[in-house]
């Protein structure tokens, strides 16, 4: 198990890895923290002519964390996004969500950038940035920069909106807004394994304390990551009242897992609607409190 | 024709070294087949096992999906650098012995390196933070027992040093 | 003797050097080696039509490409059929590379030997195999049906069918005896496939010595010894000539007893026909689809019984999957049908079992060997029993059970040693009370019905078995003081981390009165001792334990005689205590041991001051004996041998609380607790040690892991990403308890450990799973999802 060859590049700032993207397009693959492609290369499921190794841009290792959300760079570390506190502050949901991603170990080397253009309908940041409505800011050699809403950006599994010869350069993920609640809930064979299922929840309270919107994004059921509102199902009743359980069951209707060795497809609904059911409570009892 | 071969320096336990390397050369086969640390052990290479985690600038992470170019002027600290300064066993090496938390002893190195970072970093953790720490580590031999019994062990050896100094 | 180092946790001699990252592995070694790699199957079932290997010589750094039709006579023949046996009437064994026919992904078709691991990758992926694809026949239900064959020259794909049948006192027949009786149940049983899955995979070094003609093999093996016969039978080298040394091992688990796997074959032969050292360190997906794996059987049960849970008569029939080839017989199958009667005395018992082949990765012993499969089989059988009756669960095990008063019995079959099954000691009764409090037993019910009051399901499992162990023909042991007064010690058998460096010196500086700082220990090196068989089985204590007391033995008695000489004593007076050797009763008259292996051996020379007190003219000798008497040798070393009748039979009881979750249904286990009882413990540290490695390794095969072929043959889960073994989250804290029975069956007393941790758990969980949800389970391992849709297919 050891990677095919491949040449080498060591980008030292944006504008040259963008060059050397657009000049080896299609044949080059973008190396961030290795977490997920190196394992790919080392059993040759991928052999890519060029890497293009970003860890010696510094400009691509910051997390930057206002009013309006966080804006995490490509090189930023789940560890370091996990430790921040002032990104927790704006976006909780994004430690909530860290913590499911493996072991600590993985953390201290995987980025979330690289996790969202990996694609993994299995990985739980992807369906973070889905219920949050972020986005990804891709860039290109002479083209400038796109930000691709999450909606747009996960178009199947293990593809993304990134293009050959992209390079997504941030993700934002909008900030908590006043009287909402964030959550994640998931069920994985192993402590740190990917999920079996998982749901990832925002919902937002009117000054009522009715429920005024309600959204879940869900992991391991379909091909990509898919925004569910569930607003509608909520009736607008105060949390207290709202009938969870049939909303959660409509959450597990609108899903499509297929089998695989974990789990039949069967359980994987099953699952989603159960873990549905527990994240929209807490992000409802969240946004009472918030 | 020949690989392109990289000019690297690393600062391995301290000791600055400089290999050349193809591109692909995975940090553990450098440290292990270039560098001849082979205290660093392969269980995997696809990130499952620990049995490679090395710390890097102080930060455990999996030699196996790190590539030796990408660490390029950076610090590694292998199981052969854990020694105390004068040359005595770590208080997390001890540990180990003193409480059997090793038998066949290839997923050790992985675990003291993690641990090393681990007490570091929280030096009397519980028992749910002990296990979270070493959770992405696999033994197949302990059965982790004597494992999570020897991080407690070494955080009250560290402990004792301190008090003492 | 002293028993001051025999029975304590004495911290591990090996430890030192596997803390510090000194330990020497396989792939530790070699460091200038050339790296082999291979060219595998990718089909499970296919035919060979030609082999294009010119692309792989664009290729810089390569050296060499093999196919079988490069090999020479005895390297090309099919590997060895290790453990034949009359019932195995249609053994199959692969050939070293692939000849015609490919019968598992992962069978190896071409060796690349090239510069480094890299550059024979890149060679391998370069090699064009054209293969014609036959239909594989995958799992024990298809394969039984004969339909498609995995050898054509094997009908029905049955290698072994056998029968072995015990009658009632009264002279009955099981069948009859089921039939007669007043309860009758039958169903059905199955088990997954798994593996030993050591953290090290395989892996071979070998150097051979073009000027004095002689091969050096280091492997990661169970066996150095045998690898050392076989490797040299299939290079036509004298025996002489060939070393083989495992060095460091991690883990074995019973994959590695295994050999000569063809690696073991083919690496030493490259490097001798290139004249250079040539390594292959296993990589991770190699293990999966090339070594091998266990466990996966399928049973039919018939049970009659009385009232009170007797068990008049047992019918079983298993079908056992053995994959692709049989190179170690059929000795998992038997181990589980002789060991399923576990502690019980049973009316009457027939077993019969076919031994199938299937286009898998082939089957050979993993840790437990056989045991986990009857153990759960029987443990099944009593639950449901209980359950038919409405009785408690360990009643029905009590009134089965054997008592202390009945040994030595005999279960009336012939075991895997190919000897009767006789049990030596035990006491069931004893173990079952302490297991009920340890777990407790009695108060659960109330516990369950509290959990349950808040919505929480909690059941309760145990299971109990009787392990043989220690089996023979033999192991050996060598020890050697040496003038400077350490002590040598030496077995043949391996080590794979069981801790074997302490507790022979445990043994030797027992038995010899010296300090356990100067004994060292080395196995599995055949350059220091020859004769062995092998680390498997639990028997690395029982056998080169008893084999190193009787060698040390030996050489207390030589010195004894030659101290008493030197003190003009009487041997029997003297006793050696601190290396030392003194009168009884006269601090004053000593000498030590190391002046005593000096006084051993006569010299002419003298190299040191030690050895002058050795040389002719030191001090009065007589002049009518010879320097070295009739019958002695010079040097204070002894070598014995420990060879038993027949094994000895370790026990245990296991039980658990689990919790499931009623929405997720996650599988949780709250306690585990153990009884074990393997004998005197000569380091209980390293005995609990071993229970915890074994339960963790029954928790991965009863809730995590399992080996998933789709009907191509293709495995589907050959990473360690998607093989779930357990982390540290998913191991519970094991309780354990000692009895400790005494085998009367050898010097020491002892039994074996290693494998006791693993073999009831899948039956333990199985029974606390079906106890919190009351719906039967009888296939494991059990996942949330298989819960799930258990629980769905029982609804009403
Ligand atoms: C044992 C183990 C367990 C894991 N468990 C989980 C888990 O439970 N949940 C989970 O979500 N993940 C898990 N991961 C994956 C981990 O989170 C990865 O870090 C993450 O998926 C990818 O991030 P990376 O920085 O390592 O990306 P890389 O591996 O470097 O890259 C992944 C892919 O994205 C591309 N890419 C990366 N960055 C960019 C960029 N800036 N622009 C364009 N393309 C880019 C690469 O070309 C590659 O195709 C696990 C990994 C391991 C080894
Ligand atoms: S070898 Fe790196 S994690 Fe297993
Ligand atoms: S001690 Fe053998 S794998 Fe951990």
């Amino acid at each position: 198990m050891k990677p095919s060859a491949f040449d080498y590049h060591a980008p030292r700032d944006v504008g040259e890895a963008l060059e050397i993207l657009a000049a080896t397009a299609p044949h080059g693959k973008v190396l961030a923290g290795g977490q997920s492609l190196i394992p790919l290369l080392n059993m040759r499921l991928a052999a890519p002519a060029h890497l293009v190794d970003i860890n010696r841009v510094p400009e691509l290792d910051t997390i930057e964390a206002g009013g309006a959300g966080v804006r995490v760079g490509a090189l930023a570390r789940h560890a370091a996004v996990e430790r921040s506190d002032s990104a927790a502050r704006a976006q909780p949901l994004l430690r909530t969500a860290l913590r499911h991603v493996a072991h600590p170990v993985i953390r201290n080397r995987g980025t979330v950038v690289g996790s969202l253009v990996h694609a993994d309908p299995s990985a739980e940041m992807p369906a973070v940035l889905v219920v949050l409505g972020g986005s990804v800011r891709l860039a290109r050699h002479g083209g400038g920069e796109r930000d691709v809403p999450a909606a747009d950006f996960f178009t199947g599994p293990m593809e993304s909106a990134a293009e050959p010869g992209e390079l997504a350069v941030s993700a934002f993920f909008p900030a908590l807004t006043p009287r909402t609640g964030t959550a994640f809930a998931e069920v994985a064979r192993r402590h740190g394994d990917y999920a079996v299922a998982g749901v990832a929840a925002v919902v937002s309270l009117d000054d009522d304390l009715r429920i005024r919107s309600a959204r879940v994004a869900c992991v391991s059921v379909g091909p990509r990551p898919a925004p569910l509102d569930v607003t509608e199902e909520c009736g607008g009743r105060p949390a207290a009242t709202v009938d969870w359980p049939s909303v959660a069951r409509a959450v597990s209707l609108r899903v499509d897992p297929g089998d695989d060795i974990h789990a039949t497809a069967g359980y994987r609904r099953h699952l989603t609607g159960v873990l549905a059911e527990r994240a929209l409570r807490v992000a409802a009892g969240e946004a009472a409190d918030g | 024709m020949g690989e392109k071969l990289h000019e690297i320096r690393l600062t391995v336990n301290g000791v600055p070294r400089e290999t050349r390397v193809p591109g692909r050369r995975l940090l553990s086969d450098c440290l292990r087949h270039d560098l001849g640390l082979t205290g660093t052990h392969v269980g995997c290479e696809h990130g499952v096992c620990g049995c490679c985690t090395v710390l890097l600038d102080g930060e455990p992470v999996r030699s196996c999906l790190t590539f030796a170019v990408t660490v390029d002027g950076r610090e590694i600290t292998t199981v052969e650098g854990l020694r105390e300064p004068d040359g005595s066993l770590s208080p997390v090496q001890r540990a180990f012995s003193e409480s059997h938390a090793l038998q066949c002893g290839f997923c050790t190195p992985g675990f003291l390196c993690t641990v090393t970072a681990l007490l570091r970093d929280n030096p009397a953790p519980s028992d749910d933070e002990v296990v979270e720490g070493i959770s992405g580590n696999l033994c197949r031999c302990t059965g982790y027992q004597n494992i999570v019994k020897a991080v407690h062990r070494a955080s009250e050896l560290m402990g004792e040093a301190e008090g003492r100094s | 003797m002293t028993t001051k180092l025999f029975g304590e946790p004495v911290q591990r001699r090996e430890d030192l050097r596997l803390i510090t990252g000194e330990g020497r592995y396989l792939d530790d070694l070699g460091k200038d080696a050339l790296a082999a790699a291979f060219v595998r199957s990718p089909h499970a079932h296919a035919r060979i039509r030609g082999i294009d290997v010119s692309g792989a010589l664009e290729v810089d750094g390569l050296v060499a490409v093999y196919t079988w039709e490069d090999l020479p006579e005895g390297v090309r023949d099919p590997l060895p059929l290790l453990i034949p046996h009359p019932a195995l009437t249609h053994g199959r064994t692969a050939y070293p590379l692939a000849r015609d026919v490919v019968r598992h992904v992962g069978e190896p078709v071409v060796m690349v030997v090239a510069r480094d691991r890299y550059l024979a990758e890149d060679a391998a992926a370069l090699i064009e195999v054209d293969y014609e694809f036959l239909k594989p026949v995958v799992g024990i239900e298809e394969a039984v049906q004969g339909v498609h064959l995995v050898h054509e020259d094997v009908p029905g794909n049955v290698g072994a069918h056998l029968v072995q049948e015990v009658p009632s006192p009264g002279g009955a027949g099981a069948r009859e005896a089921v039939d007669a009786a007043p309860h009758v149940l039958a169903f059905r049983l199955d088990i997954e496939r798994s593996a030993s899955t050591p953290l090290e995979g395989r892996g071979v070094y070998a150097r051979w010595d073009a000027d004095d003609r002689s091969l050096r093999v280091y492997s990661s093996t169970q066996t150095s010894t045998s690898v050392r016969m076989a490797v040299a039978a299939k290079l036509g080298l004298p025996l002489p000539s060939v070393e083989v040394i495992a060095p460091d091992v991690g883990g074995g688990f019973g994959v590695k007893i295994v050999h000569p796997w063809p690696e073991e074959v083919l690496v030493p032969w490259a490097a001798m026909l290139l004249g250079r050292e040539v390594k292959w360190a296993e990589d991770r997906r190699e293990h999966f689809i090339s070594s091998a794996h266990e466990r996966a059987q399928v049973q039919h049960v018939r049970v009659g019984f009385d009232d009170e849970g007797r068990v008049l008569g047992l019918d079983v029939t298993i079908l056992h999957d053995h994959g692709a080839y049989t190179p170690y017989g059929i000795i998992v199958p038997i181990i589980t049908a002789t060991q399923l009667l576990g502690p019980y005395r049973i009316g009457a018992y027939r077993v019969e079992f076919s031994s199938i082949y299937t286009n898998t990765v082939q089957v050979t012993p993993y840790r437990g060997a056989g045991r986990p499969q009857g153990v759960f089989c029987m443990e099944r059988t009593m639950d449901r029993i209980a359950a038919h009756l409405g009785l408690d669960r360990t009643a029905v095990r009590a009134a089965n059970f054997i008592q202390p008063g009945e040994f030595p019995y005999d279960q009336g079959l012939i075991f895997q040693d190919g000897r009767p099954l006789i049990y030596d000691s035990g006491d069931y009764p004893k173990s079952l009370s302490m297991l009920k409090e340890l777990i407790g037993w009695d108060a659960f019910p109330q516990a369950k019905e509290r959990a349950a009051a808040e919505g929480r399901r909690l059941g309760i499992g145990l299971a109990c078995y009787v392990e043989g162990t220690g089996v023979g023909p033999y192991e050996g042991g060598h020890v050697q003081v040496t003038s400077d007064g350490r002590v040598h010690v030496s077995t043949g058998l391996t080590s794979q981390g069981q801790g074997h460096e302490t507790v022979f010196a445990q043994i030797a500086a027992t038995e010899l009165g010296v300090p356990l700082d100067r004994v060292s220990v080395v196995t599995g090196d055949t350059r220091r001792f020859g004769y062995a068989v092998g680390t498997f089985a639990s028997r690395a204590a029982v056998m080169s334990g008893n084999a190193i007391a009787l060698a040390a033995r030996k050489v207390r008695d030589k010195a004894l005689r030659i101290a008493a000489e030197a003190l003009e004593a009487d041997p029997r007076d003297l006793e050696i205590e601190d290396g030392v050797v003194r009168v009884a009763g006269d601090p004053e008259a000593s000498i030590s041991l190391a002046t005593v292996a000096v006084l051993s051996n006569p010299l002419r020379y003298a190299f040191d001051e030690e050895a002058k007190r050795a040389t002719q003219f030191a001090g009065p000798a007589s002049m009518d004996r010879p320097p070295v008497e009739a019958g002695e040798e010079p040097g204070l070393e002894g070598r014995d041998y420990y060879s038993p009748v027949r094994s000895t039979f370790a026990s245990g009881m296991h039980a658990a609380i689990v919790e499931t979750d009623p929405d997720t249904a996650e599988i949780r286990i709250l306690r585990y607790a153990v009884v074990h009882d393997c004998g005197r413990l000569i380091n209980p540290m390293i005995v609990e040690g071993q229970i915890h490695g074994g339960v963790a390794q029954g928790v991965g095969g009863a809730l995590y892991e399992r080996m998933v072929y789709d009907g191509h043959g293709q495995l589907l889960n050959a990473s360690f990403m998607d093989f779930l073994m357990p982390y540290a989250t998913e191991i519970p804290f094991v309780e354990t308890a000692h009895l400790e029975t005494p085998s009367p069956l050898n010097p020491l007393g002892v039994k074996g450990a290693g494998e006791a941790g693993v073999i009831p758990v899948s039956a333990v969980i199985a029974a606390a799973v079906e106890d919190a949800e009351g719906i039967t389970v009888d296939r494991m391992p059990i996942s949330p999802s298989e819960l799930y849709e258990l629980r769905r297919a029982t609804a009403p």
